[in-house]
């Protein structure tokens, strides 16, 4: 193969565990180029740099790109990383997992993640279902949605992710479609040059399991679908950004703030109230 | 072997007194000493209480299993805990706040009005000191030198003066009242 | 093995009052620990609540989690980043901690968890002792794997064995529980922190060779991989999946038998350096007592009532639990007429006894619900019913 032909996401990749798991038509790669592609933009020594996904489709990302990268059990990417990160606080810490993952199982750690304000990227792949067990139903399920532990609809209210994570106190949203490749590329590298959490939500198609069941067609027709209702906002209100079954998505940045750190907040407080004697951690 | 309960309700300090007196025989006077105490809701109710067991090896069974000694500061925890008391052994009690009957058996009574003495120096929240220094002088199971050398770090220093202040009012008191008994 | 002395910073030389609890954390600051993450249960608490008093003089990092399993989890984090980490709780928050506990031992990832062991099951006796999560520290996340479990019966021994317990988990790159109870956890007794040019720590084994030829799997002569440190250039993988030696998922039972395996074989095989018992008047007795933690402390009563009525007794106290001293056992087996283990549950450690011993002596449990230690008393009759 000549040079030029090579895929400049290979540097990235551990080729050596490729082909990877997905289904075609899955979204969880095009995500991952994306990353690929800010990471190179952003001009981090890449030796900093580690990511940390939980268990599901999106969980394997670590397993795939050449970083100091961690695996961990369902749900707990979250305090993974802030144990990562607060060990050496010199490190780039990215989270690197799905909807059911950060907002199902690891609900409770995502939540007290923002109101931390931590210092994570936290990369999260909505595919509206439990897709590594079979598609079952998640806490980003549209209501109506067909299941396979929802065989009759989905009857329950989902989580608006980008107002969860505003009211919780994050300090960067957005949410992109995986069409918006460039954008999610450009959200990934402003949030790896964001100080505290960042949470990116990007919608992708679960081929093989929600788009069947629902009988929303290949992964072209869901793509068509993200081209024909994604509706860019920047600054939206967050409280306005619920997605029903099949209609409107709406995507843009939707908070970018600055705000100390857990890291920022420890030192400056405890500084100010121990004096000299205080040794400020990870400065 | 002596084992000692203290005794009264939560805010009187009287955890301190079993920490203070355990870390004086153990550091101070060599011998061991084990303090153990009560938690959870009961311990910071009407009547709470520390253990400690003091020994001239080491202390195998942690807790104590009939006191020798039982010092009481509320009448609630008097109720509670004087049956428990040896039938030879050392009742120690503020009389203000508690009304003991007549001591079963060879039991020795020896009452303080320790908390209006806290008061009348100034605190009443000193009033457990005084009761330590009571203690020492009638209990002799640890040295006043040991108790004060073991002050510093559980009574806080901006107060120190005043708590040892309180301790030496109840140890002389305590040293009158034993005068009084011999003659 | 590279062992150096402790960081002054963090050790607080001298004789002190301290319950069991406090001792605990003073033996992490000594043993050179950095990171502590927690959440509040009784009775293991005041340990940090100590910690995060004094860390902020010492430079290190405390931080309250959401929840005992984010606390895990992050100690896991903070192991991979190469601070000396650890953890304390009791029984609810120790089962909240199980499945990540099996993460760590299949990452391979040293870490320290103190147990203060409450009444249980469920909520159970918050204030009060027990010594019912043994087995649970032995067996209690999923699929076969292989922990180190230490048991003071002191304050002092809590700061001792805390810096052991360190030592064993960089040593072995696994996770090592401190089992202790409420009552050594609650009891103030004198504690001798001796300066820290007297204490010596065992270096994680940290890998010096080619970048590219790191395996962060590989097994090392004593079993034990290198291992090194989040952000030095390795680029690595570790993953909580069956993995070969390149840390890369492989699903299959040919690389499921090499991965337990070894995870098995790196403990078992160097169980005889890792076990560390306390004997007494072993040899010529008629009965042998076994006992841990608290529990010890009120045997040795009882036995030193026995030998007054004329009873060879010896003692033999377990400061390592897991692993079990089988070898040791097997050995007095065929000698003493019975063994006798009281603990505060209904029969666990002695369970591993009388499959060690298998029918070669008689074994007597001497179970206790929990909220007390046993009266010695109950342990005296059993050392008499058993050598009739």
């Amino acid at each position: 193969m000549s040079p030029e032909a090579k895929n400049p996401i290979e540097n990235f990749l551990r080729m050596d565990r490729i082909p990877h798991i997905w289904c075609s038509g899955c979204g969880i790669g095009t995500v991952v180029s994306s990353f690929a592609d800010a990471l190179e933009k952003s001009r981090l020594d890449l030796d900093k740099v580690a990511i940390v996904s939980g268990i599901g489709c999106t969980g394997r990302v670590a397993g795939y790109v050449k970083l100091d990268s961690f695996h961990t059990t369902h749900g707990r990417a979250i305090p993974f990383a802030t144990g990562l990160k607060l060990g050496n606080p010199e490190l780039k810490v990215v989270v690197f997992s799905g909807d059911g993952d950060i907002f199902g199982i690891g609900g409770n750690h995502f939540i007290h993640a923002c109101r931390r304000n931590m210092d994570l990227v936290v990369i999260c792949v909505n595919n509206f279902n439990y897709a590594m067990t079979g598609g079952q139903v998640a806490p980003t399920s549209p209501e109506k949605a067909n299941l396979s532990t929802a065989p009759y609809g989905n009857f329950e209210y989902p989580f608006n992710v980008p107002y969860l994570a505003e009211a919780c106190g994050a300090t960067y949203v957005a949410r992109w479609t995986v069409l918006h490749m460039r954008q999610v590329t450009t959200s990934i590298l402003e949030a790896l040059n964001h100080k505290g959490l960042s949470l990116i939500e990007v919608i992708t198609p679960c081929v093989t399991l929600y788009a069947r069941r629902n009988r929303l067609g290949d992964g072209l027709n869901l793509l068509k679908y993200y081209y024909e209702n994604s509706e860019v906002r920047h600054g939206a209100d967050t409280r306005t950004l619920d997605i029903r079954f099949q209609e409107k998505i709406t995507c843009g940045k939707f908070i970018d703030v600055e705000k100390p750190t857990f890291l920022d907040c420890m030192n400056t407080h405890l500084t100010k109230t121990l004096g000299e004697k205080f040794r400020p951690y990870g400065v | 072997m002596t084992e000692i309960r203290f005794s009264g309700f939560g805010g009187q300090g009287i955890i301190r007194l079993g920490l203070i007196t355990g870390k004086a025989v153990s550091l101070y006077d060599n011998k061991f000493a084990t303090m153990t105490q009560s938690f959870g809701p009961e311990a910071r109710g009407s009547a709470c209480s520390s253990q400690v067991v003091i020994s001239e090896e080491r202390v195998l069974y942690p807790y104590i299993t009939r006191p020798e000694i039982l010092v009481s500061m509320s009448q609630e925890a008097y109720d509670k805990y004087e049956p428990d008391l040896r039938e030879d052994g050392l009742l120690i009690i503020d009389n203000d706040l508690v009304k003991s009957t007549a001591p079963r058996g060879s039991i020795r009574l020896f009452s303080i009005p320790s908390t209006r003495f806290a008061e009348e120096l100034g605190n009443r929240i000193i009033g457990n000191l005084v009761m330590l220094g009571f203690f020492t002088a009638v209990s002799k199971v640890v040295s006043p030198e040991a108790i004060k050398k073991a002050l510093p770090g559980l009574v806080p220093s901006r107060f120190m003066d005043l708590n040892v202040k309180a301790f030496d009012k109840g140890y002389d008191y305590g040293l009158e009242v034993l005068d009084k008994a011999k003659s | 093995m590279k062992t150096r002395k402790a960081d002054p910073k963090g050790v607080m030389t001298g004789a002190h009052y301290l319950d069991g609890d406090f001792a605990l954390a003073e033996g992490a600051l000594a043993a050179g620990c950095r990171f502590f993450a927690g959440y509040p249960i009784t009775p293991s608490t005041e340990t940090a609540e100590r910690f995060s008093e004094r860390i902020p003089f010492v430079g290190g990092m405390f931080i309250q989690m959401e929840d005992e399993i984010a606390s895990i989890a992050a100690l896991i984090g903070a192991s991979w980043s190469g601070k000396k980490v650890m953890t304390v709780t009791s029984g609810p928050g120790f089962s909240l901690m199980m499945e990540n506990i099996g993460l760590a031992a299949m990452q391979e990832v040293p870490l320290v968890i103190a147990n203060v062991q409450r009444g249980g099951p469920s909520t159970g006796l918050p204030t009060l002792t027990g010594q019912q999560d043994m087995m649970q520290a032995r067996w209690g996340s999923h699929g076969d794997y292989r922990i180190i479990a230490l048991s003071p019966d002191s304050p002092q021994e809590c700061f001792d064995l805390t810096i052991q317990a360190f030592n064993l988990a960089e040593l072995y790159r696994v996770p090592v529980f401190i089992m202790t109870d409420e009552c050594v956890g609650h009891m103030h007794e004198k504690v001798v922190i001796p300066p820290a040019d007297e204490i010596d720590l065992v270096e994680r084994k940290w890998y010096e060779g080619p970048k590219d030829a790191y395996r962060p799997y590989k097994p090392d002569t004593d079993l034990v991989p290198f291992m090194i440190k989040t952000g030095d250039g390795y680029r690595f993988h570790t993953t909580g999946l069956t993995h070969d030696e390149r840390g890369y998922p492989v699903i299959n039972a040919e690389v499921q038998d090499w991965c337990v395996r070894h995870l098995i074989d790196k403990i078992d095989k160097n169980a005889e350096k890792i076990i560390k018992l306390e004997e007494e008047q072993v040899d010529g007795a008629e009965v042998v007592v076994l006992s841990y933690g608290i529990t010890s402390r009120v045997a040795i009563k009882a036995v030193q009532d026995a030998r007054r009525q004329g009873i060879k007794v010896g003692t033999i106290r377990l400061l390592t639990v897991w692993p079990f001293p089988e070898k040791r056992v097997q050995e007095l087996a065929g000698k003493v007429k019975a063994m006798v283990m009281p603990e505060i549950n209904m029969g666990q450690v002695v369970k591993e006894l009388e499959r060690s011993v298998a029918g070669r002596t008689k074994v007597v449990s001497v179970p206790h619900c929990g909220g007390g230690v046993h009266d010695p008393d109950v342990i005296l009759k059993a050392i008499k019913e058993a050598v009739k």
